[in-house]
């Protein structure tokens, strides 16, 4: 047993570092760093970065343009990147749809779509949730009647994370609706951009961000080779979707990131004439949370270590999300108590507002109400419960 | 990076394993508490037999050169089985203390009548007035020509009732708080001027009320330097913490278990209790828990030779997470067992137990989180 990392770890780890230190622009990693608005330019930079170096796909296999890592070499990835203060990677397209291109798809898809999302000439958007199917899924409404060449897919999205930005969606749509729910469902790519009858509305989160959106179809015609895989079997795409490489889901780098950040924080700002890290309530809640995401990044690493062993991380996918979004909620919470009465300006800063109070009070409300979404999205934390009780628990 | 088991620390694991589900039936552990010594002789010298009594000594000291792994690993065995036997005072206490603070030929003499099985040892180390801290020492040791006199209390000496020899430690200089002039005495068990109230503690072990009135020891009984105590002390308090988080694993380990096992098969309504979802929640969560202490177990065990800061937050995180997801998980075993949780006859309240007390040995989550704060304090002066 040896948890520290061997030789060539390290020099991997150093070379990760080396290349984040050289290609990752300062005004970037700042701007993740204090949680302020990271843009799509700065998104795509970061991407093509990645791309140019083969560090883009890190899930994909090494014929489609997968750099061939092991499950540690990609966990010291994502620890060094999101340490840096890298932006996140879209997932939709690399880590999501890309997988059920490569796994169901025709070499007609492959070939067109793969090189793309790899040159971030697309932008893709999930389209899976619907306002009546959330937890349940397979519930879903959205209509697709084959017509000739041609689907008409009629019927509304919801959750559109970043859809305002995107010109492909990759929808899940009700094909048959005679037979039980999770066999009448078919997985499509829709092109936004320049198929008629596509809207994407804004949804305001209670933070007052634009991030999500609802998407409605009227009439839309898609495509016969837009269909991955057979028709009626998209349940099992979405499924495949849902549980493809989630060692990173853990979220350790951004929470490690995040609490040394708060510690920076508590160690400049003043209360009563002392910094905030000598009064003892800051400090216990500062080692609670250190001692909550001790235990995750361990836990994760013993997934990461078993997974290297040819273990394939399924269910343990469910404990780490849970482990993990409860860690980053429990920092954005501390992160709003850290700014005090700072915590209530409410500035449009978009609109270039000004702000009020330390720079990190700006966003601190607004991130620990953005976060809320963590233990929602992504298969709700409930659902991963209910995951682990059957595939772990046999309940 | 490899957490899998090295093939001697299966067997190790085999071994401990073996020896328990042949002892430690919870008919055979019962008797064993009831007895008058509280432990097992025969287990004992199974133990002995089995070389288990050297797994955390040096070679020199005549062990096996078990790291904090190794230790592990035995301790998670003997968390599964509940065992009672002396082993945390007497190998992992006050043996590892004298493997520190001897030289080579001193360790191995020292160290052979515990290797073997013949004698008992305790550490009376903590204090009435110290509460949790070790280096809070109100015992004299005056030197009297060549003899050093002892007086003073020692709270909840664990094994002390029944140790050959106790390891005391006395302040020869310097005041409290301090971790100067501390020094160790190898002390007869029935000295004169040494009385001692042995009792069971509620999680089934053996402790003793320890008063030494003007106990006289020659320079013999000196380990180590004279004021020399707190650097061994701190070598045996450190494996200590990870024997005890190590073995609150392997019963949280059970506990869930048993739980699992109680809410597939207990019907009400007409079904098993299991199928519903707030207990199958409840469930997952107790699993959590379990996962947390397992990782930082095993982090601080694999952290006795990393630097300074790193091993003490190890170790403190570990303690300090043992005591919250511990409790956590004992008491959601009881609620979900019901009434039968509530039993003494049913196993699962013995693990309740054992995982609720693990707390209240070598520093409580109170304690060990107010260390984790002293290094808060540390790094924020450094910055």
């Amino acid at each position: 047993m040896d948890i520290q990392y061997n030789e060539a770890e390290l020099a991997f780890r150093d070379e990760v570092r080396a290349f984040v230190a050289e290609k990752l622009p300062k005004e970037i990693s700042d701007k993740v760093k204090s949680s302020e608005h990271v843009s799509p330019e700065d998104m795509i930079t970061w991407q093509r970065a990645l791309y140019e170096k083969g560090w883009l796909a890190i899930n994909w296999p090494e014929e489609h343009g997968g750099p061939g890592w092991s499950p540690i070499q990609k966990h010291i990835f994502e620890e060094e990147t999101a340490e840096a203060g890298a932006p996140r990677i879209l997932p939709f397209g690399l880590n999501m749809v890309a997988p059920v291109i490569i796994k169901f798809g025709t070499q007609e898809q492959k070939d067109y779509y793969l090189p793309r999302i790899l040159k971030s000439e697309d932008w893709w958007a999930q389209g899976y949730s619907e306002p009546g199917a959330g937890s349940d899924l397979a519930s879903l409404k959205c209509r697709a009647e084959r017509d000739g060449d041609h689907y008409i897919v009629n019927g509304q999205k919801t959750w559109t994370t970043l859809g305002q930005h995107a010109n492909m969606i990759f929808v899940l749509v009700r094909t048959d609706t005679t037979v039980k729910k999770q066999e009448g469902i078919s997985f499509l790519l829709v092109d936004m951009e320049n198929t008629p009858g596509v809207t994407v509305r804004p949804l305001i989160t209670l933070d007052g961000a634009h991030e999500v959106n609802e998407v409605f179809f009227d009439n839309v015609k898609v495509p016969v080779e837009n269909l991955v895989g057979e028709e009626n079997k998209g349940w099992t795409c979405a499924k495949y979707l849902l549980t493809f490489e989630r060692t990173g889901i853990a979220g350790v780098g951004i929470s490690k990131a995040a609490l040394e950040h708060l510690k920076q924080i508590a160690r400049n700002e003043q209360a009563e004439g002392k910094p905030l890290i000598e009064h003892p309530r800051v400090a216990e809640r500062l080692v609670e949370l250190e001692l909550e995401l001790m235990a995750v990044e361990m836990t994760n690493l013993r997934v990461v270590s078993a997974a290297e062993a040819g273990g394939v991380p399924g269910a343990e996918s469910s404990f780490l999300k849970v482990m993990g979004t409860e860690v980053r909620q429990k920092i954005s919470d501390l992160y709003r108590e850290l700014a005090g009465p700072y915590a209530l300006p409410f500035p449009d800063l978009d609109v270039g507002e000004d702000a009020f109070g330390p720079e990190f009070s700006a966003s601190a409300s607004s991130t620990y109400f953005n976060l809320r979404k963590l233990s929602i999205f992504g298969g709700s934390n409930e659902i991963q419960k209910n995951i682990i009780s059957k595939a772990i628990l046999g309940l | 990076m490899d957490f899998s088991y090295s093939d001697e620390q299966r067997m190790l694991k085999d071994m401990v394993d073996r020896v328990v589900a042949d002892q430690y039936s919870f008919e055979q552990r019962e008797k064993i508490i009831k007895s008058d010594t509280g432990y097992s002789p025969e287990v004992w010298s199974q133990f002995a037999e089995l070389g288990l009594l050297a797994v955390p000594f040096s070679e020199a000291a005549g062990g096996f050169n078990g790291g904090g792994a190794e230790l592990m690993v035995v301790a998670e065995g003997f968390g599964r089985g509940l065992v009672v036997e002396p082993y945390l005072s007497t190998v992992v206490l006050a043996g590892t203390f004298l493997d520190a603070a001897l030289g080579d030929d001193a360790k191995a003499e020292a160290l052979e009548p515990i290797i073997s099985g013949e004698q008992k040892y305790a550490l009376a180390c903590y204090e009435p007035n110290g509460r949790y801290d070790p280096f809070w020492i109100e015992t004299t040791a005056q030197k009297d020509g060549d003899s050093y006199v002892l007086s003073g209390k020692k709270a909840v000496v664990l094994g002390g009732d029944s140790a050959d020899r106790l390891l005391v430690i006395a302040r020869s200089s310097g005041d409290n708080p301090g971790k100067n002039g501390l020094s160790a005495f190898l002390v007869d068990g029935n000295a004169d001027g040494l009385s001692r109230d042995g009792y069971t503690t509620f999680d089934g072990h053996r402790a003793a009320e320890i008063v030494l009135d003007n106990v006289k020891v020659g320079a013999d009984a000196l380990v180590g330097e004279e004021g020399g105590a707190a650097a061994p002390l701190q070598y045996a308090l450190d494996r200590g913490i990870i024997a005890l988080c190590a073995e609150a694993a392997g019963a949280m380990e059970v506990a869930c278990d048993l739980t699992l096992d109680y809410i597939k098969e207990r019907k009400q309504f007409g079904v098993p209790i299991g199928s519903f979802q707030a207990l199958q929640h409840r469930m997952v969560d107790m699993r959590i828990s379990l996962e947390k202490v397992r990782s930082l177990a095993l982090w601080a065990a694999c952290s006795l030779d990393a630097p300074d800061a790193e091993r003490r937050q190890r170790l403190a995180a570990a303690k300090a997470m043992v005591s919250k997801a511990g409790r956590h998980v004992a008491e959601e075993a009881i609620q979900l067992f019901g009434g039968m949780g509530m039993m003494d006859e049913s196993s699962i309240s013995h693990y309740a137990k054992r995982i609720v007390l693990i707390d209240h040995y070598l520093g409580d989550g109170n304690y060990h989180t107010d260390r984790l704060i002293d290094l808060l304090v540390e790094e924020n002066a450094a910055a």
